[in-house]
């Protein structure tokens, strides 16, 4: 640990230099206000590659941990590191404020105050996934509402007003609770140890041997379901989700594309990073409901996409739906599904981030996003029916497509869990997800079979362009990386392994055998078990497995207290 | 005979309220010889005047506690720190005032003064413990203010605003004095130092006649500082008079109310202990009023008089908390809140003084349309005073919201935390309308209308983002200035 700020303070704050210069920079030079914001993007970019190649993959601990003090007298400090679970949504986040930046030539309005607010935009996201103070975390989590609801609210569509609004009363009114649950868990922390904390590693080591919850057991599942909340609004799951088809068809196209690549994985971030690893004595009564919701909001967002006559409007509820399989992965709390759920909101963000930009490729164009308008496109534009293809066969979720990878990893993880009976969860809960895939593919196919096939007919679509080469470019990044994952998923699964096992590990061991945070010596072998470094690797707990008997020991609570 | 000797006087300790009246004063004279229309001189020896008396204060900081004047002024922490609070917010609305009230077309020397005066009651209500003092201390600051409401004389709205101000203020003086009355009455002294003494004398009768009197003195300290159901006046007032007197009247005499409010409430804590369920409701009732009726107006000045009950109503919230475990909670969160709460409401009001033009007033939402294209400035900093009234973080406002949840939360006041939460939410309705109309309507058909900024205005918008800002972001040094402890 190193104390002062370092590397990982110069990727969230690099684009806080380039509002600067925006704000020195005339009005009036766009074609510079734009240079300046992409070159901001791209140097973010290059330093978030540089904490990445420093990045090592063989431990499930914080990397690059910084520690400034910040509030000392009330535990609050500035605390930032990365992990496995961190480090590709810090890199997704960069590589996506690059594109949208590129793609945002096409912003003609308030240049300057719409580059300021995108750059604003990605130092809040980047520190809400290095963040390890609850305060700190928080505090970049509300801070992302206010550039986005005036990107929204500015740029947007016709109804951008309602959009932006009720985008920021939904987030702000589920977080505020979670403010409440970050209150109390300092407060117990407080009461236990005699000064507050709100670092995560301390918190979390206090968990793991057990000491945090003792005599405040009744408090856990409060303090879950209050952060709970607050995630499930901004992942979005069913029944908090209706603010994101508002959201995402009002947001100018790099609006989108960050709402559904970034904003949306901060939710599931959310998560991973505290429900699961901070209340592992209730976590599993809890899985049931949260997996019922998702998978009701993957067959809803299904059904609901399927009959949308506006294209962008069919992604949004698409997207609904991808977040659910994200959802089941996670809470199936098993080792594929974790794994997989991790890889499909990388996968979300790529796929779903290329989608809406292609969309507004055509919007630019055409200024309309009806399926009604279009037909035929596929001669008239046969580069970018050939890119959308991709990108779309990506989202359905086929194979040698990154899509696939996570989506059926996911959905392994949740067949496991339900088939071995683990937490109350049913096997036909698994099968009905297992439609959702299928309904993508209905709504996506006919989606393009509408826009692009058949008769061309209107003369407006006759004259359209094809791609220029930039707009290529452009879309050929989205497109390597959807190779890139369902190709050699490994690169992208391998850095995330450890950390995600014990993440796992946190929410299902016993006391006295949860990895943790702030115990160096811990640490996780290749084989998954919880290894003592310097007892000479000794294996503490093998990792937790769901076994195909007839009675599982994880069908209870009380079950899996006694196994040791 | 009476051998009357007379009480001794720590000048240290009463020079800044002296500087102040001095400061007016001198004021006042300028404004007797100054050229025609032309009140530079009067703003410059009157924000010289403050910065001394600011100056004093901060020098006194760290001065021992004590009390002068047979304990008619009093030092303590809390006192210094709301006196600097006050001083502060009086220097920022003079600040912005003079290109206001050219714009109004009422550009009256005996503004300065008055309002200077209006300061130092407010000092003094905030320094001592003697209940008459006290009392002196808000006519002072209320009559002062009941002049600066009806400014504008040729507004039917500005002179309704002062008349209503002044009637159901001295009624609410009254309440308050009745109640001084019967203290005196069970006490024998109006210090308040006596208070807690004759409570635990465990006497029915003076039991009694000292509720009694804290009842009322609690109405005309609700009337003050706009706590429901005696916030009535409060829109109406708000809305009409000058912008610049609301905005001291938001900032300035509601850290005089809420500060005598904390003195008198924690005279004896055993005794606010009885009247805490009542405290307990009117805090949910005024929280949940200001939110609410805030979400439906249609007028800036209105919204911010609602959101001032509001944010009455968020540190009331805390009070209770602190009556209710005086041993786990301490002054700093009441302080914190009044600090970051007069930055951005000074803030809001220096923005929206912008909108006068040729005598009239233009507070509307709609008047706002256009303001980023107008001057970029103010609607940036807007922008920033908004943030930090819904409460996000990095600025002074998330602290100070932080604090109050927190506070509640270790006094076992979940209902209060959850229902400050919901009215944080409600709130975020209005807040964003403002910055709606600011930041991101286009204008209309009928052009708007803003007064250029003057540098009186750039300056004290600039300082108020760096307040808001600095509270946020530097909470720790904030901290230990609110305390007097240092922790590195």
């Amino acid at each position: 640990m190193e104390t002062g700020f370092g590397l990982l303070s110069l990727t969230i704050f690099l684009p806080l230099i380039g509002i600067l210069m925006l704000l020195v920079w005339p009005d009036d030079d766009r074609r510079m206000l734009r240079n300046i914001a992409l070159g901001t993007t791209l140097a973010t970019f290059a330093v978030s590659l540089l904490v990445f190649s420093r990045f090592d993959g063989g431990t499930y601990h914080f990397q690059m941990v910084e520690l400034v003090k910040w509030a000392p007298a009330l535990g609050i400090n500035y605390k930032i590191g990365v992990d496995g679970v961190s480090i590709w949504l810090l890199l997704l986040t960069t590589l996506l404020s690059v594109l949208a930046v590129w793609f945002s030539t096409y912003v003609e309005k308030r240049v300057k105050a719409y580059m300021a607010f995108m750059l604003l935009l990605e130092t809040t996201m980047l520190g809400v996934f290095v963040s390890l103070d609850l305060v700190l975390f928080y505090a970049f989590f509300e801070a992302s509402l206010i550039p986005m609801f005036f990107l929204i609210n500015i740029w947007g569509g016709e109804r951008r007003r309602y959009a932006a609004i009720k985008f920021f009363l939904y987030t702000f009114a589920g977080s505020i609770f979670m403010l409440i649950g970050i209150v109390v868990l300092s407060q117990i922390y407080k009461s236990q140890f005699g000064v507050p904390s709100f670092d995560i590693v301390q918190i979390q080591s206090a968990i793991a041997n057990g000491t945090f919850w003792t005599g405040f057991v009744h408090f856990q599942a409060w303090i879950f379901w209050a952060f709970a909340i607050a995630f499930m609004v901004k992942c979005p799951m069913f029944p908090f989700h209706t603010w994101l088809p508002d959201a995402h068809v009002e947001a100018p196209t790099a609006g989108s594309v960050i709402l559904a690549g970034v904003l949306l994985k901060m939710g599931t971030y959310g998560f991973l990073r505290f429900c699961l690893p901070f209340f592992p004595d209730v976590i599993q009564q809890q899985v049931p409901i949260i997996i019922t919701l998702a998978v009701i909001g993957i067959i809803y967002g299904a059904v609901v996409a399927a009959v949308q006559p506006d294209v962008k409007k069919l992604v949004a509820y698409s997207s609904v739906a991808h977040m659910g399989f994200v959802m089941i992965g996670i809470f199936s709390l098993s080792h594929t599904g974790i794994m997989g759920g991790a890889m499909q909101q990388l996968n979300h963000g790529i796929s779903t981030g290329a989608l809406f930009l292609m969309i507004g490729l055509l919007y630019e164009r055409r200024h309309t996003r009806m399926f009604a308008d279009f037909g035929g496109l596929k001669a008239q534009m046969p580069i970018y029916a050939a890119i959308f293809l991709i990108v779309m066969l990506s989202s359905v979720g086929l194979p040698t497509t990154n899509g696939f990878i996570g989506e059926f990893l996911a959905m392994l993880g949740l067949f496991q869990a339900a088939a071995a009976g683990a937490f109350g969860l049913n096997l036909g809960l698994s099968i009905i997800a297992g439609f959702g895939v299928v309904l993508a593919a209905v709504y996506l196919l006919i989606m393009f079979m509408k826009v692009f096939y058949g008769p061309n007919t209107n003369p407006e679509n006759q004259r359209l362009k094809d791609l220029k080469p930039w707009e290529i470019a452009l879309c050929g990044v989205f497109v390597i990386f959807i190779f890139w994952g369902g190709l050699f998923p490994n690169t992208f699964l391998k850095p995330m392994e450890k950390s995600l096992n014990a993440t796992r590990m946190m929410a299902l061991n016993a006391p006295g055998q949860r990895p943790s945070w702030g115990d160096a010596a811990l640490d996780i072998d290749e084989r998954g078990n919880l290894v003592r470094n310097d007892a000479g690797g000794a294996v503490i707990v093998s990792p937790p497995n769901f076994h195909f008997e007839n009675l599982s020991p994880f069908k209870s609570a009380e079950a899996l207290q006694t196994r040791k | 005979m009476y051998n009357v000797t007379p009480p001794s006087i720590d000048w240290a300790m009463i020079a800044p309220v002296t500087l102040v009246f001095v400061t007016g004063l001198v004021g006042l004279l300028i404004e007797m010889f100054r050229p025609k229309q032309n009140n530079n001189t009067i703003v410059a020896a009157s924000l010289t005047g403050l910065a001394i008396a600011f100056a004093s204060l901060v020098g006194q900081l760290n001065s021992p506690d004590g009390e002068t004047l047979a304990g008619m002024i009093l030092r303590d922490r809390f006192g210094i720190l709301l006196q600097m609070a006050l001083v502060g917010v009086c220097f920022v609305s003079i600040l912005f005032s003079e290109s206001y009230l050219r714009e109004k077309r009422i550009p009256f020397g005996e503004f300065y003064p008055l309002v200077v005066w209006s300061t130092a009651g407010g000092m003094i209500m905030v320094a001592s413990n003697s209940l008459l003092m006290i009392f002196i201390g808000l006519e002072v600051l209320s009559i002062a203010l009941y002049v600066l409401a009806g400014l504008s004389r040729q507004e039917q709205k500005s002179e309704e605003s002062a008349l209503k101000y002044f009637l159901l203020g001295a009624f609410a003086s009254a309440f308050f004095l009745y109640g001084i009355a019967f203290w005196y009455g069970a006490t024998g002294s109006v210090s308040l130092d006596s208070i807690a003494a004759a409570w635990s004398l465990n006497d029915v009768m003076t039991r009694n006649l000292l509720l009694f009197g804290a009842g009322l003195m609690l109405v005309g300290l609700c009337f003050k500082a706009a706590l429901a159901p005696f916030h009535q006046w409060t829109p109406d007032v708000y809305q009409g008079a000058p912008t610049n007197v609301t905005g001291f009247m938001a900032a300035g005499s509601k850290i005089a109310a809420i500060g005598v409010l904390f003195r008198v409430l924690t005279a004896s804590t055993d005794l606010s202990q009885v009247w805490l369920p009542a405290l307990f409701w009117i805090a949910i009732l005024t929280m949940t009023v200001g939110n609410f009726a805030a979400a439906v107006q249609k007028d800036v000045k209105r919204i911010l008089g609602y959101s001032s009950i509001s944010n009455a109503g968020y540190i009331l919230a805390a009070l209770v908390a602190l009556i209710k475990m005086p041993e786990k909670i301490g002054t700093s969160t009441i302080i914190f809140y009044l600090f970051s709460y007069a930055f951005m409401t000074l803030g809001v009001f220096a923005v929206i003084s912008l909108t006068a033009k040729d005598g009239k007033e233009g507070t509307r939402l709609s008047d706002l349309d256009g303001l980023w294209k107008r001057s970029p400035l103010a609607a940036g900093a807007l922008v920033v005073f908004v943030a930090s009234l819904i409460g996000i973080p990095f600025t002074g406002g998330f602290f100070a919201k932080y604090f109050v949840f927190s506070d509640l939360l270790t006094a076992e006041l979940l209902p209060l935390a959850i229902v400050l939460a919901v009215n944080s939410i409600v709130s975020v309705y209005y807040y964003l309308a403002i910055g709606y109309h600011a930041v991101v309507a286009e204008e209309g058909t009928v052009r708007n209308e803003t007064s250029p900024m003057s540098i009186g205005v750039q300056v004290a918008c600039v300082a108020c983002v760096i307040g808001v800002l600095a509270l946020g972001l530097f909470y720790q040094p904030m901290m230990n200035l609110i305390t007097g402890t240092v922790v590195r």
